[in-house]
């Protein structure tokens, strides 16, 4: 069965594996986790590229910390490992911190500035880091850092933060912009075309801009 | 067809429109839920899809289906096929006359259950074919098989996913979809569907002896295969196997579990060609328990002698540490990584204006030194509000609330329980505890639809699985025909009257029921029912924190003073709780 294999990449200790470009998308349940993934899951189809993901669903959904895999060219399990994402893109600063650890060395992340504070810190007054200290700390990686609700608005709507994020997050991507575009007018409502399409292009422009 | 990006549920719901499939009936359960929500909202549709009260109706339903000639599936998770485990253990008997394919859902892990039992000990129990996949794609592909093993054999077949298959995406072939019979018939053949012990005996003898021919077609079909590569093994099922795959080092023969049972000579003479024998699978130790059967002297690494968890998900790194004990893998290519510590968690909470977090504030009000079995439900989050002490399964807060009275706790006992879990297995504890004469209060909390595994509709809800309309069952006269004295319905955003209700009932001796009747802010917001929103007046507010810990999420509290995020749904319920009259509706003063 491994004869089958095309590509085949190195990981450390010599041991190989199969060899996909993995992103992770994290934040908050109810951000719109799921609709990113499927948009980079279709333009994969575009291209006629495998693909894998997993995603969280049920009862973690309700304001809960969600994550979704998506393994461009993966052909075999749909998780990727602690330490091998290439990209993380995350919608909520707190939960880029949570989920650091998934990052590769020399990994990308992209990282929506805004920060929800989970509700259990105020009603257990448990000790949060600040906006600033998380920024501190993400520092370490090549970090990318947008106002995602706020391009998002200009762009015409705040609910359009995730093909924000994805544009942003489009200049690390190995797929062409193009296909992403076409994925994403496949994939949102009909009504809210222009701006999606204005969003992805904003948050592109702006990711231009990061190292 | 083609190639589509889908989640697992939705291809293994592809899969039964191309096998063409007549009868779709389940309940709702994480992670099975999706096949059901995509076969119901088809355009043309032509076969029967149902949401049933619970997997027992679901389950004999479906057979009955099977029983008259048509293709019938039926979907649970994997702690339904316990409500279902009467009908399946003698449908085995009865068997069937066209495919009947059940599907339970396992969850390793618990992402979103109670427990992490394994269905595949209940196809073995119960003595009909189990089929396990390791990919979304041969989930896929499964599908039409499952269907006709089950008419090959006469028995229905249990089709057993996990949640990382159907809570997976990936790239998907797909065929067109076919037409199926659509109308059955039941011929009468009362030695088969009449289990009276002298017809039920010859049944049992019939269906030991289908085994032996299932165990080979099961090889024949090549859902059970190896490759020989050297002196070692690894024998995997389900998703592990797939991971495996990835870390499969040269010289190391390989052996892929889907299909059970497994023909223990085939697996006999491919054990015995090795040396050493590693098994890995999720769960139970199914697959070990066959390979340890088999393996006479040679050794056999797994669960049983510590070298892998019977608890818990596999995962790549899972499984290379799982390898690297074994010593299969000299050094272990997928380190765990190093989570950051001290990070505030971020669990699944209630949402903003949520009905389950007003009512649960109103019964800690009003019952304060109480014992609180709750139930299944998005309820159970109750748990960070302190008002949940016991969740074991579908229906059980009725009939544990009655059990610990009649054990002699001295204490109020107030619980809760969902519209939906109360129609699927609550009634009959509630029928008990007034027959029984227990002293308990029953608070429903009646949100209108199945919220938690993703807002199906259930008799309470007016319509069906399909949208048709259907009068909305009255729990009401429900709860009286049960023999209920004291039944009251409240809308819980009116805090004060919730209080009055429950104080009344506190006062009053017998089984007490009160039903808190409010839309699902998911399904308001869905509806396009819109509130406005609330905001805190910070010249007013003085910190007190009675608002924060109310525990809504719209809520936050920074530099001493309350504020009220844009989560807020309208619901009100702060501003009647706030004792200095700091919060209103935002462009009113």
């Amino acid at each position: 069965m491994r004869s089958a294999l095309s590509r085949r990449g190195n990981l450390p200790g010599g041991k190989e594996m199969s060899e996909s470009y993995d992103i992770l998308i994290v934040g908050i349940g109810g951000q719109g986790t799921i609709l990113a993934s499927n948009i980079l899951g279709e333009a994969c189809l575009i291209e006629g590229r495998h693909v894998k993901g997993a995603e969280t669903h049920g009862m973690a959904q309700r304001g809960g910390s969600v994550e979704s895999h998506i393994r461009i060219d993966g052909l075999f399990g749909p998780l990727i490992p602690p330490g091998r994402a290439d990209l993380l893109i995350s919608f909520d600063l707190l939960e880029a911190l949570r989920y650091s650890h998934y990052l590769k060395k020399g990994g990308k992340m992209v990282v929506n500035r805004h920060l929800v504070l989970p509700t259990s810190v105020f009603t257990q007054n448990l000790p949060a880091p600040t906006q600033d200290e998380i920024i501190e700390a993400l520092k370490k990686h090549a970090l990318c850092l947008l106002d995602a609700d706020t391009i998002a608005e200009e762009a015409g709507s705040p609910l359009s933060q995730n093909v924000v994020m994805l544009g942003a997050a489009s200049q690390s991507i190995p797929l062409e912009p193009e296909s992403l575009l076409d994925a994403v007018k496949r994939l949102v409502p009909k009504k809210t075309l222009e701006i999606n399409i204005k969003a992805f292009e904003m948050g592109r422009k702006f990711g231009g801009t990061c190292r | 067809m083609g190639r589509k990006y889908l989640l697992g549920n939705e291809a293994i719901a592809h899969a039964c429109l191309e096998s063409g499939v007549d009868f779709v009936s389940g309940y709702p359960g994480t992670p099975s839920s999706e096949v059901i929500d995509v076969l119901r909202i088809q355009p043309d549709r032509s076969y029967y899809v149902e949401w049933s009260v619970n997997e027992k109706v679901a389950l004999e339903n479906a057979l009955a289906a099977a029983w008259c000639g048509i293709r019938a599936l039926c979907t649970m998770k994997h702690v339904g096929l316990n409500v279902a485990a009467d009908p399946l253990m003698t449908s085995a008997y009865t068997g069937v006359t066209a495919g009947l394919v059940i599907m339970s859902a396992d969850d390793p892990f618990a992402h979103s259950s109670q427990n992490e039992q394994d269905s595949r000990c209940y196809a073995h129990f119960a003595r009909i074919p189990c089929l396990d996949p390791a990919s979304i794609q041969e989930a896929h592909d499964m599908i039409p098989k499952a269907f006709s093993l089950s008419e090959e054999f006469g028995l229905p077949v249990l089709f057993r996913p996990t949640t990382r298959i159907c809570h997976s995406k990936g790239d998907i072939e797909i065929s067109e979809p076919v037409e199926g019979l659509r109308k059955g018939e039941f011929h009468k053949d009362p030695r088969q569907y009449v289990v009276i012990p002298a017809h039920t005996r010859l049944l049992h003898k019939k269906l030991n002896e289908k085994q032996p021919a299932i165990r080979k077609r099961l090889v024949e079909l090549g859902y059970n295969r190896y490759t020989i590569q050297g002196k070692t093994a690894i024998i995997a099922s389900g998703i592990g196997a797939t991971y495996v795959q990835e870390l499969l080092p040269d010289g190391v023969s390989f052996m892929k579990i889907g299909a059970y049972p497994i023909d223990e000579e085939w697996l006999g003479d491919f054990v015995k060609k090795h040396e050493k024998i590693l098994v890995i699978e999720e769960l139970a130790p199914e697959v070990e328990e066959a390979v340890r059967q088999a393996a006479g002297c040679v050794p056999v690494l797994g669960k049983k002698n510590g070298f892998a968890p019977f608890e818990g998900e596999l995962s790549p790194q899972a499984v290379a540490a799982i390898m690297e004990r074994a010593g299969f893998l000299k050094k272990n290519p997928l380190p765990l990584g190093d989570p950051l510590q001290n990070l505030p968690p971020r669990p699944p909470i209630l949402c903003a204006g949520c009905l389950h977090r007003v009512a649960f504030y109103a019964i800690k009000k009003v019952f304060r030194d109480a014992v609180y079995p709750s139930d299944i439900g998005c309820y159970t989050l109750g748990l960070q509000l302190g008002v949940v002490d016991t969740t074991i399964c579908m229906g059980a807060s009725i009939t544990v609330a009655s059990g610990i009275f009649h054990a002699g706790d001295p204490r109020d006992i107030v619980c809760t329980i969902g519209d939906s879990t109360f129609l699927h297995t609550g009634i009959q504890g509630l029928l008990n505890a007034v027959y029984n004469g227990a002293n308990i209060t029953v608070v429903i909390l009646d949100n209108r639809i199945t919220a938690m595994t993703g807002h199906q509709p259930n008799p309470n809800s007016g319509m069906t699985a399909c949208g048709a309309e259907s009068p909305p069952v009255s729990l009401e006269a429900i709860c009286r025909a049960c023999g209920v004295i004291f039944v009251e319905s409240v809308n819980p955003y009116e805090v004060t009257g919730m209080v009055t209700v429950l104080q009344e009932a506190k006062k009053r001796k017998g089984v007490k029921v009160i039903i808190a009747k409010q839309l699902c802010v998911i399904s308001a917001r869905r509806a396009g029912i819109k509130r406005g929103s609330y905001q805190v007046n910070p010249e007013i507010c003085t910190g007190c924190g009675t608002c924060v810990r109310f525990g809504c999420p719209a809520i936050e509290f920074a530099d001493e003073r309350a504020r009220i995020n844009d989560l807020c749904s309208g619901c009100a319920v702060c501003a009647q709780l706030c004792p200095v009259g700091a919060i209103s509706r935002e462009g009113k003063k």
